[in-house]
């Protein structure tokens, strides 16, 4: 049995799975149901000057029946009294001592403010905190948020306020909402933060309802852009963790990595571009806590497979792999292959790269069952027929070089190589 | 032991001919099997339908809520596909070669889903399509079946004033008088003739047979060109002695009364034989069972592999309890005071196999007796030889012959049962459509070699008036 258990600045968690700061983990009732359920760790709602919400507050985005590919809200920082938040801080760390309790913070923009906070929430004991410069929605108009997170010098100098009082480990977490997330994440890093976590939600529009022509979700009438979130986002905030473990500058300190993390396989993505521990919201949201159960287990078989004894083992393991396009292997060629005792003759590859790609699929008429077989001297090695193919392993690319040596695209144009002629 | 009606309690009717393939329940559900469709190109489930429905296209059109549109592609292809997706042998046709298939899964339940996206707008009479002005050039068409409606829908849609000749008192052929009860309801039956004739153009005369109450010749005289869309008539004799005997009935016959008076009012024996394998014989024996008769025997003289019969039929006759003899013949029907009391049959072996590589059953000289009080007889049924022969049509055995749709007979076609034998109804619909493409490619051309005669309107509406006298 591999060992799970993260270590995250000191901070220690039976498994390396955090409910992110959100509606699971804004008061003591949840929190409590979610360490019962086996989560390691939680991010405290976030905490700041009192706000009012409104409803409806969700929206999502369905896909081929499957619900909530993508979620929205527009949510804002806890609604709830200060006092009460604390309050149950403190007691859900008293019931759990060996679960990680984060409080994520966003005060108002002084550094007064900053410090009365900070100093408040320290008392109830909790282990970190991480600094909340992503909401998009809500916040921003005030100053908050994400317009922090947007402005590298705002996001150094609030780092800086908390940096002067905390006297625990501090997490700024990164919006999205940004061309790229290094400057504010670099800036951070300099002023001192102890770690990162990205990604916030992502500005959206999830849909327009076609009868009432509003956007959702609806409120009375009228819409707002909202923070986008679940499966959908995965590949976005893969790559702006990706970006972060690359830059010198912020690979230095640990990450928390966040977005559309569902099932173990997505935190073990997320662990080998770079991310220690793994914040969870829109799975928990849409199927309870228990999906925790599956997600533990699914990382500790995997790792005993690979032969992994604990987590650090692997973390950042595929970040070396992302290179620059110019540095790719121009003599490195695949070609489509169909495995015919496999194939169930949808048609789906041949329609796809005869009306779209390279038209190197050959259909023989048959009825009803039509063959299709690869043109390879005309298959460019896409891999659309294989992504599009319905049946495992039916279709495969198989290797064809164009030359024995690594040959990239600086290489072939000082070589003055030729370029396709049709 | 005698044949009776009324032998079960009105509950119990209602649930032995309620729905055997109920629909969906809920949109949530239609769209859960909608969502598995891969949308196969060129697609297998398409090909194998004798209309070529775009099964593919109007499976997506329910998960994207254009149901309107799901409509459309199904009734463009097949304006019975509200009723075929009730009464066709899907396991034979699309969902046989649904790719699902391939990877051993369930198929897609395409008929299913087809009841789901037509049964609105057949119930709501959405007016999916629109009628040509009309060319003033008429067609008689006889028969209200399938095969004639069918024909019916395409030739007006082009503007073609069309005229049906029925001899029954109404629409829908074998699907109002001959499928299952279990399967669609007098009430479908007649939303769907009213669906297709909601097109206008189409008028349908009922209580109006030919050979008695027309000729061809006057049809001929009356209209520009005429369909025949008769369909097939009684089962077939089986010449065996006993015959006669009262209790030995034809399959038609006792389908035909289920079907258009009230269950209660059928009589059945308490031990009913069927003979034959076929879709007739399965409804024949299942719906005797379902009547309250408390045996029912299926003598087939081939095996099971030769059955004409799907399995799923067969299963379902199965279900029923309603018990098979393969390789038996009947030879003699036994009575007393001119009642059923027994049949006598053959046992058979397989013989050599004949060119088409099915073997023949041969009698062996060993027999054994049933002891029943009701025969149905249901081992094919019988083309209206007289009649084809009386109007002159080529014909093989009663089936008229045609060629793209054409008889022998100058301006006369015809397509369905008629013409094939008797298969589904899914083909006598493709047949309609068949014949209105061959009548309007034919209108069109003697539009062009002989304008002056062929074209106007007014030329035609003059002989309207004279089908009254036709009788
Ligand atoms: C018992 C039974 C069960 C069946 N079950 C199924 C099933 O489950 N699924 C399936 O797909 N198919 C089934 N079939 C077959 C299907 O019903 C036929 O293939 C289909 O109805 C043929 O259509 P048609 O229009 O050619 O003929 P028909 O449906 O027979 O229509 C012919 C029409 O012409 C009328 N007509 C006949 N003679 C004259 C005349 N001289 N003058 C005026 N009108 C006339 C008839 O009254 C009738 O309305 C079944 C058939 C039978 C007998
Ligand atoms: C309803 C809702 C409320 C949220 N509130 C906060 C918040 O108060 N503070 C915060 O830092 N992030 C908040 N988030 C963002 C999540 O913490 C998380 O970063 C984001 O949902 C991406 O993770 P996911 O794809 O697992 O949902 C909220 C998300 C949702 C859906
Ligand atoms: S890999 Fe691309 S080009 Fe080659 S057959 Fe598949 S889709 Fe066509
Ligand atoms: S997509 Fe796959 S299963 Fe479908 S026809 Fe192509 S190779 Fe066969």
């Amino acid at each position: 049995m591999a060992d799970i258990s993260a270590n995250f600045l000191g901070i220690k968690s039976p498994n390396p799975f955090w409910l992110a700061s959100a509606p699971p983990t804004d008061k003591k009732i949840n929190v409590l149901r979610a360490f019962e359920a086996g989560w390691g760790g939680v991010v405290w709602k976030t905490l700041g000057s009192q706000v009012k919400n409104v409803s409806s507050r969700y929206s999502a985005v369905n896909y081929n029946g499957s619900r909530i590919m993508g979620f929205n809200n527009i949510e804002l920082i806890s609604d709830r009294p200060l006092d009460i938040n604390l309050r149950e801080i403190e007691e859900c760390i008293r019931l759990f001592p060996d679960r990680a309790m984060i409080v994520s913070l966003m005060a108002d923009n002084t550094r007064e403010s900053w410090h009365e906070l900070i100093a408040k929430v320290e008392d109830t004991g909790a282990h970190g905190f991480e600094l909340n410069f992503g909401c998009p929605h809500g916040m921003t108009e005030r100053g908050m948020g994400a317009a922090v997170g947007q402005d590298p010098e705002i996001a150094r100098m609030v780092v800086e306020w908390v940096m002067e009082k905390a006297t625990i480990p501090v997490i700024t977490k990164l919006t999205p909402n940004v061309h790229s997330v290094v400057p504010t994440g670099k800036a951070a890093v300099e002023a001192g933060t102890n770690a990162l976590s990205l990604i916030n939600t992502i500005q959206s529009v999830t849909g327009v309802d076609l009868d009432t022509f509003v956007p959702n979700p609806y409120v009375a009438g009228k819409s707002v852009f909202g923070g986008y979130c679940g499966p959908a986002v995965k590949p976005i905030a893969l790559k702006f963790l990706a970006t972060i473990s690359q830059d010198p500058t912020t690979r230095q300190v640990p990450i928390s990595g966040i977005g559309g993390i569902s099932t173990w396989k997505d935190a073990v993505e997320f662990m080998l571009l770079g991310a220690t521990t793994l914040q969870v919201c829109t799975a928990a949201m849409k199927h309870g806590f228990r999906i925790v159960e599956d997600m533990c287990e699914g990382l500790n078989n995997w790792m005993d497979e690979k032969g992994f004894a604990t987590i650090n083992d692997f973390i950042g393991l595929s970040v070396p792999t992302l290179t620059h396009w110019e540095d790719l292997d121009i003599n490195y060629h695949h070609v489509a292959h169909i495995n015919q005792d496999k194939c169930i003759h949808c048609g789906l590859c041949y329609i796809g790269c005869e009306d779209t790609s390279h038209q190197a699929i050959n259909l023989s008429y048959g009825k009803p069952y039509n063959t299709y077989s690869i043109k390879e001297e005309e298959c460019v090695g896409c891999n659309l027929c294989q992504l599009i193919c319905p049946v495992e392993q039916c279709i495969t690319m198989v290797e064809q070089r164009k030359g024995d040596e690594y040959l990239n695209w600086k290489d072939f144009q000082r070589l003055g190589l030729a370029l396709n002629d049709h | 032991m005698s044949i009776q009606n009324n032998r079960l309690a009105p509950e119990a009717y209602e649930r032995n001919f309620s729905d055997v393939h109920p629909p969906f329940d809920k949109k949530e559900a239609a769209l859960v099997e909608a969502n598995r469709c891969l949308f196969c190109y060129d697609a297998p489930c398409m090909k194998s339908c004798p209309t070529s429905i775009d099964v593919p296209k109007f499976i997506k059109q329910i998960t994207t809520d254009n149901l309107k549109g799901s409509a459309h592609t199904i009734l463009q292809s097949n304006i019975f596909g509200g009723g075929c997706s009730r009464v066709c042998p899907v396991e034979k046709l699309c969902e046989g070669s649904c790719v699902y298939n391939l990877m051993h899964e369930a198929p897609i339940p395409i008929a299913k889903l087809q009841r789901y996206a037509t049964e609105r707008a057949i119930a709501e009479k959405w007016q999916l399509f629109e009628r040509k002005p009309s060319t003033g050039k008429k067609v008689a068409i006889v028969g209200a079946g399938p095969a004639g409606l069918s024909c019916a829908h395409a030739l007006s849609a082009q503007g073609i004033d069309v005229t049906v000749f029925e001899k029954e008192a109404r629409g829908g052929g074998l699907m109002t008088y001959g499928i299952a009860a279990y399967k669609v309801t007098p009430r479908f039956c007649q939303d769907e003739v009213d669906f297709i004739t909601s097109l206008g153009g189409i008028t349908i005369e009922y209580n109006r047979e030919l050979g008695r109450d027309m000729s061809i010749p006057q049809l001929q005289d009356g209209f520009d060109a005429v369909f025949l869309g008769i369909g097939v008539g009684l089962a077939r004799q089986l010449g065996i002695p006993g015959e006669h005997l009262d209790g030995v009935v034809d399959a038609i016959e006792f389908i035909y009364n289920l079907r258009s008076t009230s269950y209660s009012q059928v009589a059945v024996g308490d031990r009913v034989a069927v003979i034959g394998l076929g879709m007739t014989a399965i409804d024949a024996a299942t719906q005797a069972k379902r009547l309250g008769a408390t045996e029912v025997t299926i003598v087939y003289r081939r095996t099971q592999e030769e059955m004409p019969c799907t399995q799923v039929e067969l299963d379902l006759a199965m279900l029923d309890g309603c018990r098979v003899l393969w390789l038996a013949a009947p030879k003699e029907v036994l009575g007393a005071d001119g009642n059923v009391t027994g049949l006598v049959c053959s046992e058979m072996e397989l013989g050599a196999a004949d060119s088409s590589g099915r073997r023949s059953p041969v009698e062996t000289s060993r027999t054994f007796a049933l002891d029943v009080d009701m025969v149905i007889k249901a081992a094919g049924q019988m083309p209206f030889q007289s009649l084809v022969d009386a109007a002159g049509l080529e014909n093989k055995g009663g089936r008229i012959v045609q060629a793209n749709g054409a008889t022998s007979v100058a301006r006369v076609f015809a397509g369905g049962d008629c013409v094939n034998g008797g298969r589904e109804v899914v083909d006598a619909v493709q047949a309609g459509k068949d014949g209105a493409a061959a009548i309007l490619d034919y209108l069109r051309a003697t539009e062009i070699t002989s304008p002056d005669t062929a074209m106007e309107p007014s030329a035609f509406n003059n002989l309207a008036p004279a089908l009254p006298d036709l009788s």
